[in-house]
């Protein structure tokens, strides 16, 4: 039982090797920035040296000094902590929007390659429509509508990638329903729900997954882009979004660090973001040969 | 006679989802909390007069349907109702800004086109440290959202360098240029880099090929290989690329006039979705839903002109 294991483990380990080395010192990087930033979204908050919400004009735009290692925001409250708060709002947002439009896309792609005929027409003709609301249109379009605020924001951006990420996945599969082993699978009797539940959507994982973590670097500058415009995350809660909104005036009177970081933590998660995609794309690719 | 019935096919699309775009676009004023008279007056009380000319305005009284039709035949008549803060046809408001708008776009459409397909089309053609380069200051750029871009050129060419102005939008044409170029370019920059990248990869993809290889050892110059054999095959994926991201532009301009204090469509857009004023709203989401559509038909047509293939196995989806 013990040896089991410990074999297990080792080969384990030795994947874990090889996919590092695999991915080389661009991958290492993105895998460090993307865990740093999903460190930050969970205990941001707990992390933050200073409270992130509390102001001290006499402060404002003031440098850094020892101990605020960014310096101070234009209401004197520190960027660090903000910068820290803020990782929450601005992880789980794009978050949310990835498993709502996937999951969604997900469905619908493998219901419309599963019943061809006049669902697929229905479903991808519905899809076409979509392609007519650009993300961050349709964002503004649902905050006048619903009021602003990063749910509304949300739930548009949702809507405006589902034809993107279904027409992928709907090729895909498209060609797993034409393979002869879910015919067998069919001839033996097993329910649609079943083969899609536990063939197809497995088989299409890994391009399910890259196709996510595309959306998600998507997802985080179109969500920032609405915060900053005032319509996603409201002030005074931190959002880098937000911030770089708020700290706008610091760049014309000789302060940009505090929009200049906020900038530059939501550049860096997308680059990393983007560096994992394609590698995942690439591997999903080499996988269907 | 395929290649018409391409064209038609398209063109029926393009109306389709106008159509169902301009439905969505209605129905907000019955999305929206409260009552569709509430959502035009903004939540704000309204004198009764007022409250009688909103509902003979849009036909409260009547179906759903029918009151839609009244509003897109006034649309189509380039009557798009009254904004309720600034008490002025929506029209006349969006006219007074859709140059500034259209300038912006069309400006960053160029540096796109230049400044992006030129980098990929030559950093295709020669593998090497350029290449390399190109490869990673694109990956950069890729990643940079166009608020973000904004912020470092205001930084670097606004308030160090002192260049160009960093925000208004300036008069007399020279002085439009000056004020657009920051603006422009920041809008651009990702989209740069995006096609920057499809169009190496094609242009690559088309230079590794046997044909191309086979021209090369015949002899015949490089400048007509490139042209004839490489980027007559690459052209299609290129025109694609440049044309989904120039139309994602119109929307993201929206951003960049904020950033930089334009008096544009996106600005006022935004502006009056935090007030609600949904005339204002509907209209220019409409404009700019149209806008966007068109130039991805235009982009298809082009495409089906460089490459006609595509016409002739077009099968309706």
């Amino acid at each position: 039982m013990t040896t089991v294991r410990a074999a297990g483990e080792t080969a384990a380990s030795r994947r874990g090797v090889a996919l590092l080395r695999a991915t080389g010192p661009a991958g290492i990087a993105s895998a460090t920035v993307i865990s740093a930033a999903t460190f930050a979204a969970a205990f941001g908050p707990l992390l933050a040296p200073y409270d992130p919400d509390l102001p001290n004009l006499s402060l404002a735009w003031a440098g850094p000094v020892g101990g605020h290692l960014l310096g101070y925001d234009f209401e004197g409250r520190d960027v660090l902590s903000r910068l820290l708060a803020g990782a929450q709002s601005s992880m789980l947002g794009p978050l949310a929007v990835v498993i709502l439009s996937v999951t969604a896309g997900t469905l619908l792609a493998v219901t419309a390659a599963w019943r061809r005929g006049v669902s697929d027409a229905v479903i991808s003709s519905g899809l076409n429509v979509l392609f007519a609301f650009p993300g961050i249109l349709l964002a503004i379009l649902a905050a006048a509508v619903f009021g602003a605020g990063l749910p509304a924001a949300a739930i548009a951006l949702s809507v405006a990638y589902l034809p993107y990420v279904a027409r992928v996945l709907r090729g895909a599969a498209l060609r797993e329903r034409n393979q002869p082993y879910v015919a067998a699978l069919e001839v033996q009797g097993a329910s649609a729900t079943a083969i899609c539940l536990r063939h197809v959507i497995p088989n299409i994982g890994p391009l399910i997954v890259a196709q996510a973590t595309i959306l998600f670097g998507y997802a985080m500058v179109d969500l920032a882009a609405v915060s900053f415009l005032g319509l996603g995350v409201q002030p005074p809660t931190a959002n880098w979004g937000v911030m770089i909104a708020e700290n706008q005036d610091g760049l014309l009177l000789g302060h940009p660090l505090p929009a200049v970081a906020a900038g530059l933590c939501i550049v860096a998660v997308v680059i990393a973001v983007n560096v994992l995609g394609e590698r995942l794309f690439d591997q999903a690719r080499a996988a269907r040969g | 006679m395929r290649r018409w019935r391409f064209v038609a096919r398209r063109l029926v699309v393009l109306v389709a989802s106008l159509l169902v775009a301009s439905l969505v676009i209605f129905a907000a004023l019955y999305l929206a909390p409260g009552t569709p008279l509430a959502a035009l007056s903004g939540g704000q009380p309204l004198p009764p007069a007022s409250v009688q000319v909103l509902e003979q305005r849009y036909h409260l009284n009547q179906s759903f349907p029918a009151q839609y039709w009244y509003w897109l035949e006034n649309a189509l008549h380039g009557n798009l109702g009254v904004s309720i803060t600034l008490r002025e046809n929506v029209s006349t408001l969006i006219a007074s800004r859709i140059w500034t708008t259209a300038g912006l776009v069309l400006y960053a459409s160029l540096i796109i086109v230049v400044l992006g397909i030129g980098l990929g089309v030559v950093s295709g053609l020669r593998p090497g440290p350029f290449d390399g380069g190109v490869l990673v200051v694109t990956a950069v750029c890729a990643a940079i959202p166009a608020f973000v871009a904004a912020i470092a050129l205001i930084i670097v060419f606004a308030v160090k360098l002192g260049w160009f102005p960093a925000l208004g939008n300036g008069t007399g044409f020279l002085d439009n240029v000056r004020h657009f170029t920051l603006p422009a370019v920041s809008l651009a920059t990702a989209s740069l880099a995006i096609v920057a990248r499809v169009t190496r990869a094609s242009v690559r993809q088309e230079a590794d090929r046997e044909h191309v290889q086979t021209a090369v050892s015949r002899g015949i110059p490089a400048r007509q290989v490139i042209r004839r054999h490489i980027l007559r095959n690459a052209a299609v994926p290129i025109t694609t690329i440049t044309g989904i991201t120039t139309a994602s532009l119109i929307a993201v301009a929206a951003v960049v006039e904020v950033a930089f204090s334009l008096n544009g469509l996106g600005a006022y857009l935004v502006q009056a979705a935090e007030t609600k004023d949904i005339a204002v709203v509907q209209g220019i989401s409409l404009l700019l839903v149209t806008a966007f559509v068109v130039v991805n038909l235009l982009t298809d047509l082009i495409c089906a002109v460089l490459d006609p293939r595509l016409a002739l196995t077009d099968s309706p989806r």
